[in-house]
C-alpha cells in the first residue's frame, strides 16, 4: 500500500470556483481509478488559489490481473465474422476455444489482463483528468493557442506534481511535464521547493508560507478577525462567505483591522457594509449594537511593516468608496423622491408592458383600490397611494445605481430624510419583501398593501403578455412573485378572493387571464403548503367545494381536514364514504335528486355557494326528510338518517362559522352509524322501495360528506 | 539646463513613473508605441491592441494612451474622478509563460515592494460587447486598490484569438496616487520638481465637463456619429480595414459624449451600442479577410 500526491498549479484560480473544483478533482479521480481497478483508501482535496491538490491513501502498487471471457460466432460462421471477433479481442484464431453453447458449439475467446503497476494507471489518469476537467469557464494561453484546439484551463497551467510513494508519475500535458517540484508562496519563497511526496507535501509548503488546507485558512481568517475585532475592544460582524471568499484569495492569510473617518458613518449602515463586503472583501465590525468605523481585510502576506502599509493603503482605497457612497448619498437627497421617480419614465419596465413609471401607475392606482376597499384593513388609501408612487423612485438614485442590491432600503431612507410619513417610509423600503421563502413577511398595511400590488402588477401583467413561466424557466421570477402573494395574503389574514384581484389588476384590452391565474396559484399554494406538511390532495379536496378563492378560509379549511383525516373516526370516514360511492356508482343512483344529480367523479357541490342554488338543494333537502317512509326502517338505517338530520345542519353552520373544525366533528358524529350501517343493513333489499330508499340514504350522506371536502379527491 | 538623464524617481514623479515603465517594457521586447490620436475611452481601443490582437503575428507593444470617459467627469472636483485620464497598455501575442512574472517585476521597478504591499490577483473577466472582445483574468489589487487589469484575450472582433495575446492596463494615476502617497489627483507631483498634475489639468477637467454635460451641441453630435457610420462603411465598402476602424472609434466617442449630454434613452442605447459593435466588427472583419491568405501561408498551423 502506498499514499499518492497530485498537485495542479496555475495562475490564481478564481475564489468562487473552489469548492467545485475539489469536488472535481475527487470525483474525476475516482472515476479513473474504478474504471482501472484500482482499490482506493481515504482522498483529501485541498485548493488554494495557485494550486489543487489530492491526496489519496492506501492505492496498491499493481492492479488485480483479470481475465476476461468473450462469447464469439458460432462454429462454421463465415471467416468475416470470426476474423472480426479476433480483431476486436486482440486474439490470433488459434487462441480461441470451442465450447459447447446449449448444444452449439462456440468460438470463445479468453483474454488474460495482468495487473497493471498503479503508476502507470495514474501516468495515463492525470492528462485524462486535467483534460476533462469541468471548469466553469475556462481559457487557452500561450504559443500553443494558435490553435484553438489547445489545452483549457481555469488560468495558464504551470505545473504538475505528481508522486507515487516516492516515486515520480512521469506525464505531460501540453508541454507541462510532472515532477517534484512545486512553487511557494509567490513573495514569501522565490525558487522551486522539491516535495517528498503526501505525507511532507502540507508541512514542506507551510515552511514557504502556504498554508494549503483551505479549511485551515478559513479558522485562521475567522479566528484572526474576531481577535482582530476583539483587540480594538469591537464585536466582529460574522460573514461565513467573506470567510471562505478571503481564504480563496490567499495562501497565507493575515486579517488586519484598520479604521475609517467616524464621519463616514452619517451614510447609511447598509451602504459601508454592502460596500466593505462586495467591493473590497472587507469585515466589519460593531459596538454596542451599532457599526463601528471599523474593517478587517485579509493580508497574503506577513508584511515587515507588521501590516501598517496594507493597512493603511486599504484605508485609503474604503475611504474612496465611503466618499462615493457619501456623495451618493448628498446628491441624491437634493431631489425629492418625487422628483427621482420622473426618471422613471426613461426606463423601460418591459417593451409589452410599458415604463416602469406607467408600472408605478398602475401599482398605485392598485394599492388605493385594496386600501379603500378594505381589503388590507386599517390602511389609509392616500398614504398607499403616495408609497407605491415613489416606491421604485430610487431605482434611478446615484446609490442605488451604484448599489442595486440597496433598491428599496434607500427609498426607504430618502423618504425619510426629506420628512414622509414613517408608514410611507417603511412601505418603500419593505415592499419588494418577502423576496424568499425564509423573509419575512411585511404587516404594517400600507406596506402590504404596496407589497401586494406590486407583484399583483407584475404577475397578472406577464400573465396577459403570455409570458407564463414554463418548466424550469421563470425570467421574471413569477413564481417568487405569486408566493410572495400568497404569503402576505395568509399572513395577514387578507380576506379576499384571488379573482378580485386579478380582476382589478388586470390592463384593459388584454386578456382575461382570471382562471390561469387562480390555476397559478392553486398550485404555488400547494408547493408553499407542502413546506408546511400539507398534503397536496388535501388542497384539491377543499378547493373543489371552496370556489370563492378566498385563501385564508382555504387553508383553514385544508388543516382541519388534515388534522381530521389523520384522526381514526377520520379514515374510517373515508372508507365508509368510498364504500357508499362505490355502490352508488356501481348502481349508476343519481339520486331522488335528478336536476342536481351528482357522481361523486366531478364537482359535485360547485355551486353550493351560489345563493340561488343553495335554496334549491335546502327545499330539495327538507323536502325529502319530510317524506316518510313506507316501512319501518331498521335499527341501523334509523341512526344514520337521525346522525345525518343533526349532522348536516351542524356542519353547514360550522362551516358558515369558519369552524372548520367544529364541521369535521360534525362529519365524525357519522362515522359510527355509517359502519353500523353497512354492518347491519342490506341496500340491495329485493323491496325496490327499500333499495331505493336506501341508495338515497347513502346518496345523503355522501352529499352531506362533500358539503365540508371532496372525499373523492383524497388519496389512500 | 542640464539634468541627469539616469536619475528617475518614478516614487515621486509621475512622469518618471511612465519613463520606467517604458524602460521594463523596453528592455522586455516592446515596441514603445505613442498615443492613438484619437479620442477613445480605453486603451483597448487602440487599433496596436484590438487588430493586433488578431492573426497569428507575434506583436509585444507598450504605450501610454490617454482615455476619455464624458460621464466621469467630475469638474474636478472629485479627487479621484476624471474624465481624461492615462492608461499604461501592454500587449503581448501570444501571452508568454511568465506575464505575471514580468508584470509584478515592472511594479518593482516603479517603487511597489510586494512584500511590504499586498498584491493581488482577483478574478475579474473582460467583456466589451462594443468590440464583439472577451477575456479570462483578474484585475490586480495593491493593498485593496485595482491598479491593473490583466487579460488574456480570448476573442476580438467575434474571432477567436489564435494566439491568445495577454493584456496588461495600467490605471497610471491611480498607481502613481498609491505610490506617491497623495490622496487627491491633482496633488501628484508630475515632474519631482513640484509642478503638479492639477497645474497640468484641473482647468482642463472644468472645462471638459462643462463642455461634456452642458455646451456641446447635441444635434451636430447626432450629425457626426451618422457621418462617422456613413464613412465607416465607406471604408469597409473599399476594404479599408484601419480607416474604417477609426471610424467606428470616432463613433463609439461621440456615443460616450451623448451619453454625457444625456439625450439617449434607455430605449435607444442598446440601438447606438449596436451600431459601433457592427462598426467595429466589420473592420475586424475586413482586417481578417485583407490578411488571411498570408497568414495562412506564414503559420500553416494557423487558420482563420
Amino acid at each position: 500500500m502506498t499514499d499518492f500526491l497530485l498537485e495542479l498549479r496555475c495562475e490564481e484560480i478564481p475564489a468562487r470556483m473552489h469548492k467545485g473544483a475539489r469536488a472535481d478533482l475527487e470525483k474525476l479521480f475516482h472515476a479513473q481509478m474504478d474504471a482501472a481497478g484500482v482499490s482506493l483508501g481515504e482522498i483529501t482535496v485541498w485548493s488554494t488559489p495557485r494550486r489543487l491538490a489530492l491526496i489519496a491513501r492506501g492505492l496498491p502498487q499493481q492492479t488485480e490481473a483479470v481475465s476476461e471471457e468473450a462469447k464469439g460466432p458460432p462454429e462454421g460462421a463465415p471467416d468475416q465474422a470470426i476474423d472480426g471477433f479476433c480483431r476486436k479481442n486482440g486474439v490470433t484464431r488459434d487462441q480461441l476455444e470451442l465450447r459447447d453453447v446449449k448444444g452449439r458449439p462456440t468460438w470463445f475467446a479468453v483474454i488474460n489482463k495482468p495487473g497493471k503497476a498503479v503508476r502507470d494507471v495514474l501516468a495515463d489518469a492525470i492528462p485524462a483528468i486535467i483534460r476533462s476537467f469541468p471548469w466553469p469557464k475556462s481559457m487557452r494561453w500561450g504559443a500553443a493557442s494558435l490553435s484553438t484546439e489547445s489545452l483549457r484551463w481555469v488560468r495558464p497551467l504551470s505545473g504538475i506534481v505528481a508522486i507515487l510513494g516516492d516515486q515520480l508519475v512521469e506525464c505531460e500535458v501540453d508541454g507541462v511535464t510532472s515532477g517534484y517540484a512545486t512553487m511557494g508562496h509567490r513573495f514569501h519563497h522565490s525558487g522551486p521547493i522539491t516535495i517528498g511526496g503526501a505525507d511532507d507535501y502540507a508541512e514542506k509548503l507551510r515552511a514557504c508560507h502556504v498554508v494549503v488546507d483551505h479549511a485551515e485558512r478559513e479558522a485562521i481568517i475567522r479566528s484572526g478577525a474576531a481577535k482582530a475585532a476583539a483587540d480594538a475592544g469591537l464585536g466582529l460582524v460574522e460573514d461565513e462567505g467573506l470567510v471562505v471568499e478571503n481564504a480563496g484569495l490567499t495562501e497565507w492569510p493575515v486579517p488586519l483591522l484598520g479604521r475609517f473617518e467616524e464621519d463616514f458613518l452619517e451614510v447609511p449602515p447598509e451602504t459601508i457594509q454592502l460596500t466593505a463586503r462586495v467591493n473590497q472583501k472587507y469585515f466589519v465590525c460593531e459596538q454596542d449594537g451599532k457599526l463601528a468605523n471599523a474593517f478587517i481585510c485579509t493580508a497574503n502576506i506577513d508584511a515587515a511593516d507588521g501590516g501598517a502599509a496594507i493597512v493603511d493603503g486599504n484605508r485609503k482605497v474604503l475611504a474612496a468608496r465611503l466618499s462615493d457612497a457619501r456623495f451618493f448619498w448628498d446628491v441624491d437627497r437634493k431631489k425629492t423622491l418625487v422628483e427621482h421617480a420622473k426618471g422613471l419614465e426613461r426606463i423601460t419596465f418591459h417593451e409589452k408592458l410599458g415604463t416602469v413609471a406607467d408600472k408605478v401607475e398602475r401599482v398605485a392606482k392598485l394599492a388605493e383600490w385594496l386600501a379603500s376597499e378594505g381589503i388590507v384593513p386599517n390602511c389609509d388609501p392616500a398614504l398607499a397611494r403616495q408609497a407605491a408612487e415613489l416606491c421604485k423612485a430610487d431605482l434611478v438614485s446615484e446609490m442605488v445605481g451604484e448599489f442595486p442590491e440597496l433598491q428599496g432600503l434607500m427609498g426607504g431612507y430618502y423618504a425619510r430624510a426629506e420628512g414622509l410619513p414613517d408608514a410611507v417610509a417603511d412601505a418603500i423600503r419593505d415592499h419588494y419583501k418577502p423576496v424568499g421563502q425564509g423573509d419575512d413577511v411585511p404587516t404594517e398595511p400600507v406596506t402590504v398593501t404596496v407589497s401586494l400590488a406590486d407583484k399583483l402588477d407584475t404577475l397578472v401583467g406577464f400573465f396577459q403578455i403570455d409570458e407564463k413561466p414554463t418548466g424550469s424557466k421563470d425570467p421574471f421570477a413569477l413564481r417568487r412573485a405569486s408566493l410572495g402573494i400568497l404569503r402576505l395574503i395568509l399572513e395577514n389574514g387578507l380576506r379576499t378572493s384571488v379573482r378580485d384581484l386579478v380582476n382589478a389588476a388586470e390592463q384593459s384590452g388584454r386578456p382575461n387571464v382570471g382562471e390561469d391565474v387562480a390555476s397559478f396559484f392553486l398550485e404555488r399554494l400547494k408547493v408553499q403548503q407542502r413546506d408546511a406538511g400539507i398534503r397536496h390532495d388535501m388542497i384539491d379536496a377543499v378547493a373543489s367545494v371552496e370556489t370563492g378563492g378566498d385563501n385564508v378560509r382555504m387553508v383553514k379549511r385544508v388543516a382541519a381536514l388534515q388534522a381530521f383525516m389523520a384522526t381514526e373516526d377520520g379514515t374510517n370516514l373515508l372508507a365508509g364514504y368510498k364504500r357508499a360511492a362505490n355502490i352508488l356508482k356501481k348502481e349508476d343512483w343519481h339520486g331522488i335528486e335528478g336536476e342536481i344529480a351528482h357522481t361523486g367523479e366531478e364537482d359535485p357541490l360547485a355551486l353550493v355557494d351560489n345563493p340561488d342554488m343553495k335554496a334549491v338543494i335546502a327545499a330539495k333537502m327538507a323536502e325529502r326528510r319530510s317524506s316518510s317512509l313506507s316501512y319501518t326502517p331498521e335499527p341501523a338505517e334509523q341512526a344514520l338518517i337521525e346522525a345525518l338530520d343533526h349532522a348536516e345542519p351542524g356542519a353547514e353552520a360550522a362551516i358558515k362559522a369558519e369552524d372548520f373544525a367544529a364541521a369535521m366533528a360534525a362529519l365524525a358524529s357519522l362515522r359510527a352509524p355509517i359502519d353500523a350501517f353497512f354492518d347491519d343493513v342490506t341496500v340491495n333489499d329485493e323491496d325496490r322501495e327499500k333499495r331505493a330508499s336506501r341508495l338515497n340514504l347513502l346518496d345523503r350522506f355522501r352529499n352531506a360528506v362533500q358539503r365540508v371536502a371532496d372525499f373523492s379527491r383524497i388519496e389512500g | 539646463m542640464t539634468g541627469n538623464l539616469m536619475t528617475r524617481d518614478p516614487t515621486n514623479s509621475f512622469q518618471d513613473m511612465i519613463l520606467a515603465l517604458h524602460d521594463f517594457w523596453s528592455a522586455n521586447g516592446c515596441l514603445i508605441l505613442q498615443p492613438y490620436d484619437m479620442r477613445m475611452g480605453a486603451g483597448t481601443f487602440h487599433p496596436a491592441t484590438t487588430l493586433r490582437a488578431l492573426g497569428p503575428e507575434p506583436w509585444n507593444a507598450a504605450f501610454v494612451q490617454p482615455c476619455r470617459r464624458p460621464t466621469d467627469g467630475r469638474y474636478g472636483e472629485n479627487p479621484n474622478r476624471l474624465q481624461h485620464y492615462y492608461q499604461y497598455q501592454v500587449i503581448l501575442k501570444p501571452s508568454p509563460a511568465n506575464l505575471q512574472e514580468l508584470y509584478l517585476q515592472s511594479l518593482g521597478v516603479i517603487g511597489i515592494d510586494p512584500l511590504k504591499h499586498d498584491i493581488r490577483f482577483v478574478e475579474d473577466d473582460w467583456e466589451s460587447p462594443t468590440l464583439g472582445a472577451w477575456g479570462l483574468g483578474w484585475e490586480v489589487w495593491c493593498d485593496g486598490m485595482e491598479v491593473t487589469q490583466f487579460t488574456y484575450f480570448q476573442q476580438m472582433g467575434g474571432y477567436d484569438c489564435k494566439p491568445v495575446a495577454g493584456e496588461l492596463t495600467y490605471g497610471l494615476e491611480r498607481l502613481a496616487m498609491y505610490i506617491q502617497g497623495v490622496d487627491n489627483v491633482y496633488d501628484l507631483n508630475f515632474d519631482g520638481r513640484g509642478v503638479s498634475y492639477g497645474d497640468v489639468f484641473l482647468e482642463n477637467e472644468k472645462q471638459m465637463s462643462t463642455w461634456n454635460f452642458e455646451v456641446a451641441d447635441t444635434e451636430a453630435l447626432f450629425d457626426l456619429f451618422r457621418k462617422a457610420v456613413a464613412e465607416c462603411q465607406n471604408c469597409l465598402t473599399a476594404k479599408l480595414p484601419l480607416p474604417a476602424y477609426e471610424q467606428a472609434i470616432e463613433a463609439s466617442h461621440i456615443f460616450n459624449l451623448l451619453q454625457a449630454r444625456g439625450v439617449i434613452s434607455v430605449q435607444e442605447r442598446a440601438s447606438y451600442m449596436g451600431q459601433v459593435r457592427d462598426l467595429a466588427r466589420g473592420s475586424c472583419q475586413v482586417y481578417m479577410a485583407k490578411n488571411a491568405d498570408r497568414w495562412a501561408q506564414a503559420f500553416p498551423e494557423w487558420s482563420a
